[in-house]
């Protein structure tokens, strides 16, 4: 009997596995997102403060992150952090951390540009009604600026996502790791597997993305 | 650190940095050609094919280089097209960045503010010479900085080739680092060499954006 090569997917539990792998994926890039959103947000905070060397060290920061492309970053992490720190965190924990204080890095841009494009009449308004420091911020910068910052914050959370597919490189059980076992162990059965196995996985990733960078699109149109 | 290894490995590291620069020249430049041709489809609407870019460019922007990479290199030699590794990885940066691309230009092209639009078809100018004179002059100035900043973008990608065995620097260096066991030395010179060919770049990108603000004009 031929088989059809899509079998290779339905085959035993090969799809719940790949999903399987999809969902650490996904929920490596999401605790990267929450850690990394908080601390870019006081970063970001930081970035218009009026101390020189803090934002020259926070730019430097942002900067750092923004040269060094992922795969290298997550094999800077790989290697520095066990032998030089004797930090030995299980791999999936590292990417956290490594993507984490990426995503910081770049989402204090976004929140340092938001916070600066706030009309400045606004501030001035806030202040002539006698709020302090801290409310002029919580009750007039931080709503503006977080409306101001969402579709690029959206936007990053993709660039997460897809960054997440590097995982594989330092052993993560990630859905592309599953996908070549799977693809491995099937060689004989299903020649053609790796391309329906390596097409789905495509797919998967771009179900995941697409959704977000519309929103992202969408809200930034409303905003025009 | 040591540095009579590192000295060692200048050589190699200059092979492979070249190799990078070559790679991503190349595949800039396929990118920049795929994301005209795509944006000037949506732009005039052109029946059937302006959708196939808009699908092209939502596939390829919302998927990772990597398994677009595994894809041309594993998976495509099954169905009998086998591609040299280094063709793989220019084809896959060309259509990668073509998206991103086609997504700068469009939004260059829509920067073109509504005035200037009015006033080209107030003094009778037709669909393709308001296309020519008014909105693509201005349309490509303001796209300058976010091709920039795919070229950036571009160029760091190029590390992802090191998954189907290109021997760029990324690929070079975590070599070096298998062979040797000398990690710090090795990725010391692996950023240094993304830094000489990046920050040049960037700094060229801050000075285009501010350019680029002093000349947009009629908002």
């Amino acid at each position: 009997m031929v088989h059809l090569g899509t079998n290779i997917l339905f085959a035993g539990n090969n799809f719940v596995r790949l999903l399987e792998g999809l969902w650490t994926t996904v929920w490596i890039a999401i605790c990267a997102l929450i850690i990394g959103l908080i601390l870019g947000t006081g970063l970001g905070i930081l970035r218009t403060s009026k101390n020189r060397p803090v934002r020259i060290l926070l730019r430097l920061y942002l900067e750092f992150f923004r040269i060094v492309p992922s795969v290298v970053l997550l094999f800077l992490f790989y290697y520095i952090l066990p032998r030089q720190l004797n930090l030995n965190l299980p791999a999936e924990q590292m990417a956290v951390l490594a993507f984490a204080l990426w995503v910081a890095a770049e989402f204090s841009d976004i929140v340092r540009g938001a916070l600066i494009s706030v009309p400045q009449h606004q501030k001035e308004s806030g202040l002539a009604l006698g709020l302090n420091g801290w409310q002029l911020f919580r009750y007039v910068l931080l709503p503006q600026a977080l409306v101001l910052e969402l579709p690029a914050t959206i936007n990053l959370a993709t660039r997460v996502v897809k960054t997440t597919s590097l995982l594989m490189l330092i052993s993560v059980m990630d859905v592309i790791n599953i996908g070549q076992q799977i693809i491995e162990a099937n060689r004989q059965t299903y020649p053609n597997g790796i391309f329906w196995i390596y097409g789905i996985i495509f797919l998967f990733y771009f179900i995941v993305d697409y959704p977000l960078s519309l929103w992202a699109r969408r809200l930034a149109a409303k905003q025009h | 650190m040591d540095l009579s290894i590192m000295q060692q490995a200048i050589p190699q590291f200059v092979k492979a940095f070249e190799l990078t620069l070559w790679l991503s020249f190349v595949g800039i430049l396929g990118a920049l050609l795929v994301g005209v041709c795509c944006s000037l489809l949506q732009y005039f609407k052109v029946p059937f094919l302006g959708k196939v870019a808009s699908v092209y460019v939502e596939l390829f922007r919302n998927t990772p280089l990597l398994i677009q990479l595994f894809f041309l290199y594993y998976a495509f030699p099954v169905i009998g097209i086998k591609l040299p590794a280094q063709v793989c990885g220019i084809i896959g940066l060309a259509f990668l960045g073509g998206s991103y691309m086609a997504e700068g230009f469009t939004g260059g092209f829509n920067g073109v503010s509504q005035s200037q639009l009015d006033a080209g078809k107030a003094i009778g100018l037709n669909k393709f010479q308001l296309a020519r004179y008014v909105v693509f002059p201005q349309g490509f100035t303001l796209s300058v900085p976010a091709l920039a900043a795919n070229v950036i973008f571009l160029i760091k990608e190029t590390s992802i080739f090191s998954v189907i065995a290109i021997p760029e620097l990324t690929n070079t260096a975590l070599d070096l680092v298998g062979l040797y066991y000398r990690s710090n030395e090795y990725l010391f010179m692996l950023v240094l060499a993304y830094a000489i060919i990046l920050i040049p770049l960037s700094i060229i990108l801050t000075i285009l954006e501010r350019k680029v603000r002093y000349g947009s004009f009629g908002n």
